[in-house]
């Protein structure tokens, strides 16, 4: 249920930019979700409709995913992450706080946990459209 | 592309009356052991006290505290709600680490930051204490710019190398209009002062010494012995010269 706290955020960001574009109703919300931090979409989507204001009122929610690309500091190896080599109280850390993932995942190639999340970390929002 | 995340923590943090940081720009001068001992006093005074480690490479306050990382496990209700120990209500990485390290750079600590201030329901408080990492890198930079109302107290130890450190951070705070509440002096073992001198020299109030005192570290893990100690009980001494009431109080 965590995913109320990021919905939260996506509302209250997509509340100021419409203010900021004086937008009277938002009508499409599009959100990236990085698969590090394993959102639910179905959890994400359901907290959106209950936190709503008003001027989301007829806003339709884009939900898109993002594949996790890691990067070594180290040797420079790319590679994707994987959710189904971590257990579930790892995986359940990542998805709480995605950074952890350099205390559990390392380079495939030289060991390392220096690394770079080049994509897919978290949540973010792409787009928002309305009407003024 | 947008960050959201930002914009919600100053709803998550609306309800604290004070934010107060306390930080150094040198490490092993006894932050986190301030830091816990002014959370733990202030509870023993009747507030509601949040403590939160941002110290995410090296944090220490969960040992200072004697937390059982087995059994202190976040409540998912709508984000993330603190464990309640003792009255504190305690916040830090470890929980989802454990004692295995977590190697971050600097943009990884602001990313971890950020999510932790975002997901994590502090509720009504009357104050958060974050015990900050050593310096003036990326955790004072993000605080300064996320948390409007947020205070400093800065601790630096007798030394020479300490306070010109502390200085340099000092500096900064006031060049960014950031209200300090005072320098602390902890771990004194002579009767110099040096450090009173040079810190109303910066327009800084000096908050006071704390002697060092061996018997701290035989404290880590008892909060009732940590409390007994000099530290402790000088410690009730500065919560009240800084004014640290509950709002009702003041």
């Amino acid at each position: 249920m965590h995913e109320w706290a990021l919905a939260e955020a996506i509302l209250t960001s997509a509340l100021q930019i419409a203010e900021k574009e004086k937008l009277r109703e938002v009508t499409e919300v599009t959100i990236r979700i990085g698969e590090l931090q394993q959102v639910e979409p179905s959890i994400l989507r359901f907290a959106l409709r209950e936190l709503k204001s008003e001027v989301f009122r007829n806003a339709k929610f884009h939900i898109l995913r993002a594949k996790t690309t890691l990067k070594c500091h180290v040797c420079g190896t790319s590679w994707q992450f994987d959710l189904k080599k971590l257990d579930k109280a790892t995986a359940e850390a990542i998805h709480f706080v995605p950074e952890v993932a350099h205390t559990f995942i390392t380079c495939p190639k030289c060991g390392s946990p220096d690394f770079e999340i080049v994509k897919g970390r978290g949540v973010w929002l792409e787009n928002i459209k309305g009407a003024k | 592309m947008i960050d959201p995340r930002t914009s919600i923590i100053s709803k998550r943090l609306s309800r604290i009356s004070r934010i107060i940081a306390v930080s150094s720009g040198k490490g092993g001068v006894g932050k986190s052991m301030v830091a816990t001992t002014l959370a733990l006093t202030l509870v023993r005074n009747g507030c509601d006290v949040g403590l939160f480690d941002l110290d995410f490479t090296s944090p220490s306050t969960h040992l200072i505290l004697g937390t059982n990382l087995r059994r202190a496990k976040p409540k998912e209700e709508k984000g993330i709600i603190p464990p309640t120990m003792n009255g504190l209500h305690y916040m830090s990485l470890v929980y989802f680490v454990g004692e295995k390290p977590a190697p971050l750079r600097g943009a990884e600590t602001s990313n971890a930051l950020i999510e932790l201030l975002t997901i994590t329901q502090w509720g009504k408080l009357d104050f958060l204490i974050i015990d900050m990492p050593p310096g003036i890198g990326d955790a004072v930079l993000d605080m300064v710019r996320l948390i409007k109302n947020i205070e400093f107290l800065i601790v630096t130890s007798p030394s020479t190398l300490a306070f010109e450190t502390v200085r340099k951070q000092a500096n900064l705070l006031c060049e960014l209009k950031m209200p300090i509440i005072g320098i602390l002096e902890n771990m004194k073992m002579d009767t110099g002062n040096y450090i009173q001198m040079e810190t109303e020299k910066l327009g800084l109030r000096y908050l006071g010494e704390i002697p060092h005192d061996p018997q701290v570290e035989a404290t880590i893990g008892d909060q009732p012995k940590l409390l007994a100690t000099t530290l402790g009980k000088q410690m009730r001494h500065i919560a009240k010269k800084v004014s640290l009431t509950k709002k009702s109080e003041e």
